[in-house]
């Protein structure tokens, strides 16, 4: 389905948005389902444009959680779907994420963010969903989400994406910001053939065999999809292998529960992604993702053309948390600043990771995100 | 034409019918009653003994005076009873 | 694993998970039963045929039925099958749910399903209350009514659902009491044979939640009531259909045609495909 047209080969000059949308398609998503948000709609109407012409299908529905309700019975019928939203409707997707979450269908669910809380700023960045993400749905889980800095990475982490959601089969997050999302930027989309491109496990044993909820030894258990003839059963209450309810039995949730925590946990280092700038000798190091990554950065150089030793963590998976390489970075640093555009939030986990090395937020909300200035003024602070 | 309209009378000696045979799975039931209050021909009644539920399953009283409507095999919640016809000559 | 219990529909069921979780008198079976019954005379193709529910009792009715089935969260069927029915128009998609899932929490995804046409068939058991927890006020419990949350009798007036169907624009409407199992079974065999949004309300016993607590104590003395006050009025004005201890109007209310949304958005991308 869509031949040619799928994927834009060449260099463009595009939004972010936009080139989520196209990642999207260049990934294989041929199901959209969303809602109008600022600053999140221009995906869904690119998506309104492009998916008939690739064969997909594009539906605006009634709500946000009616959106990612469809996102997860498209996905259950063999398509790669996804859906593009911004803070208010981030929270109402909280409850399907965690039916995606227990019955692990693959999705990609993108996150501009906005300022908060409530309605906010609807035009204004922000980074005030990283722990929302994590944690926003109820019960014990464990999904995954990166945080692109730039157009090319709205391209190249939502390819990602799906094929992270594919491998893993886990609700899989791009946090953006509005920044990303409505700046302009040069993105080259390469040819086909230079995408890497992930597809679900498909199941190898007959229908009498086949248990929908039993993991191979990655922990993911092989997908059969609607109409393929396996009549399985898939639910959002506690289930054996089988898919059945098991409601009432502590071990069947104890298996089930941690296992679904234990495929991203067990399967982190393939999964966590970091960028390290000048870290090998750094003092100060500095830990940002998204756009703020940007000017933390230019301060980092900055630093460093005046003497100070400091080095720039970038945070491209933000979940998993990048633990190990927190932890590696504060071995040596004496502090680490941790700029973000919120009142503090992966600056906790920088904290756990990090142990006595200390570690200062350096928040930012309303308008715009930290200047180079404002980061580098924290690093002299404490370096 | 008139003979096109002349017709032996049916015996019935010889007319293969339809024999109602009535399958109750007892431990299925859960004593809701709905076949045997139901039962245009009251077939059914309660029976006395207590099945794996606690309750007590239908009992056919009389099997010959079933017509095979099936009535109680649809409106069966619990898939614990159902009819099939069992073509015989009279008598089998 | 179908098929473990001496039954003719016994194929249809999902063995390991019967006997059912409803209780003796339970509506729920026998829609169960009806709804097989018509899979069974339609012969239909059970591996392209989704079964689809909420939360609630008549939720479980996605697990027993032996096709590919889904139990979504509490009102999120619709959408969910929608999502289903985009991806895959060649699948038959059922969606079988409460009326708290379909038009409390999920009203909104009702109506809005309904007015697109999306092909999905809607069954709902209305039995008039919040069966699974315990027995609280929904939105179709009727007037001074008794339940957990109006102790005193309620104080809201009840949806008419074959109303709010009609008038949202569902393409095959009707309402039958698992009294009517005949009527009730032919009608899902129309369900299952139109194109477009279609929807049966059937009005459902609940003895032991509901009607224990309004001096029906036996799911036979509700099917009695049922009997007693259902009169049949095909195609008669929904609006007028109402549900009263005196009067229960059943029948069929619309059966009419037009483009389902799947018809309409495939035709548009062929159009473009091509064009391109």
């Amino acid at each position: 389905m869509g031949g040619d047209k799928a994927v834009l080969t060449g260099v463009h000059f595009m939004s972010g948005d936009i080139a989520c949308a196209e990642g999207a398609i260049a990934a294989g998503c041929r199901f959209f389902a969303g809602y109008p948000i600022t600053p999140a709609t221009e995906i869904a109407e690119h998506m309104a444009a492009r998916m008939p012409e690739v064969g997909g299908i594009y539906i605006q529905m009634e709500d946000e959680i009616a959106s990612i309700a469809a996102v997860i019975g498209a996905s259950y019928a063999g398509l790669k779907a996804m859906t593009a939203t911004s803070g208010p409707g981030f929270s109402l997707m909280q409850e399907n994420i965690g039916l995606a979450v227990m019955t692990e269908a693959p999705c990609v669910i993108v996150d501009v963010m906005r300022g908060g809380p409530s309605t906010g700023q609807p035009t204004l960045p922000g980074q005030q969903d990283v722990m929302q993400v994590k944690w926003g749905s109820h019960g014990d889980y464990e999904i995954i989400a990166l945080a692109p800095s730039s157009v090319q990475e709205m391209f190249d982490f939502t390819v990602e994406a799906f094929n992270l959601a594919e491998t893993y089969r886990v609700p899989t997050f791009v946090m953006a910001d509005e920044i990303v999302a409505h700046m302009w930027e040069r993105v080259v989309i390469p040819p086909p053939e230079n995408i890497r491109i992930v597809n679900r496990k498909k199941p190898s044993v007959s229908r009498d065999d086949y248990m929908p909820f039993m993991p191979d030894d990655d922990l993911v258990p092989p997908m059969a999809c609607f109409g393929e003839g396996y009549r399985f059963h898939a639910t959002g209450l506690t289930h054996d292998e089988r898919g059945y309810p098991r409601t009432q039995d502590s071990e069947v949730q104890t298996r089930l529960v941690q296992r679904l925590c234990d495929k991203i946990r067990k399967n982190a280092d393939k999964i966590v992604r970091v960028e390290e700038v000048m870290l090998d000798d750094a003092d100060v190091v500095v830990v940002a993702y998204g756009i703020v990554a940007r000017s933390a950065l230019s301060a980092v150089r900055r630093a460093r053309e005046q003497g100070v030793k400091a080095g720039l963590l970038r945070l491209i998976t933000l979940w998993p948390f990048p633990g190990k390489h927190v932890a590696k970075a504060a071995e040596k640093a004496k502090a680490i600043i941790v700029p973000e555009m919120n009142c503090g939030q992966i600056v906790r986990e920088v904290e756990r990771a990090a142990k006595t090395t200390p570690a200062y937020h350096v928040p930012k909300l309303g308008e715009n995100p930290h200047t180079p200035m404002e980061i580098f003024a924290a690093i002299r602070r404490h370096g | 034409m008139v003979a096109n309209f002349l017709r032996a009378p049916m015996n019935e000696k010889k007319v293969l019918k339809l024999k109602a045979e009535i399958h109750i799975l007892k431990d299925q039931c859960k004593g809701c009653g709905f076949c045997i209050h139901y039962c245009p021909k009251k077939v059914l009644e309660e029976s006395d003994e207590i099945n794996a539920r606690g309750v007590h399953p239908p009992r056919v009283v009389d099997e010959k005076n079933c017509i095979l409507c099936s009535f109680c095999t649809a409106v069966c919640p619990d898939f614990a009873i159902f009819v099939r016809g069992k073509q015989c000559m009279d008598g089998c | 694993m179908a098929g473990a219990f001496e039954h003719p529909f016994a194929v249809y069921l999902r063995a390991a998970m019967i006997p059912h979780i409803w209780c003796s008198g339970c509506g729920n079976g026998v829609i169960l039963n009806a709804f097989i019954h018509a899979l069974d005379e339609l012969r239909m193709d059970l591996d392209k045929f989704v079964v689809v529910s909420g939360i609630g009792c008549i939720g479980r009715t996605a697990g027993y039925t032996n096709v590919d089935s889904f139990h979504t969260t509490h009102g999120r069927a619709i959408p969910f099958a929608t999502g289903v029915k985009l991806a895959k128009p060649e699948l038959e998609v059922v969606v079988i749910s409460g009326d708290g899932d379909l038009f409390a929490i999920g009203g909104n995804h009702f109506i809005h399903a309904a007015r697109r046409n999306i092909g999905i068939k809607v069954i709902c058991a209305n039995n008039f209350n919040y069966g699974m927890t315990g027995g609280q006020v929904g939105p179709t419990t009727p007037l001074e009514a008794l339940t957990t949350t109006t102790p005193y009798g309620n104080v809201e007036h009840p949806f008419n659902l074959v109303h709010l169907a009609t008038a949202s624009g569902a393409t095959y409407v009707a309402r039958w009491t698992t009294l009517h199992v005949r009527m009730l079974t032919m009608s899902i065999k129309k369900l299952l044979q139109r194109k477009g949004f279609s929807f049966i309300e059937v009005v459902s016993p609940c003895p032991e939640i509901y009607g224990r607590r309004n001096n029906m104590r036996t799911g036979l003395e509700m099917m009695e009531w049922f009997r007693k006050a259902s009169v049949i009025a095909n195609f008669s004005d929904p609006a007028k259909a109402e549900i009263t201890p005196e009067k229960i109007v059943v029948g069929e209310f619309v059966d009419i045609e037009k483009p389902t949304y799947e018809q309409l958005l495939y035709g548009k991308i062929a159009k473009i495909v091509k064009k391109e």
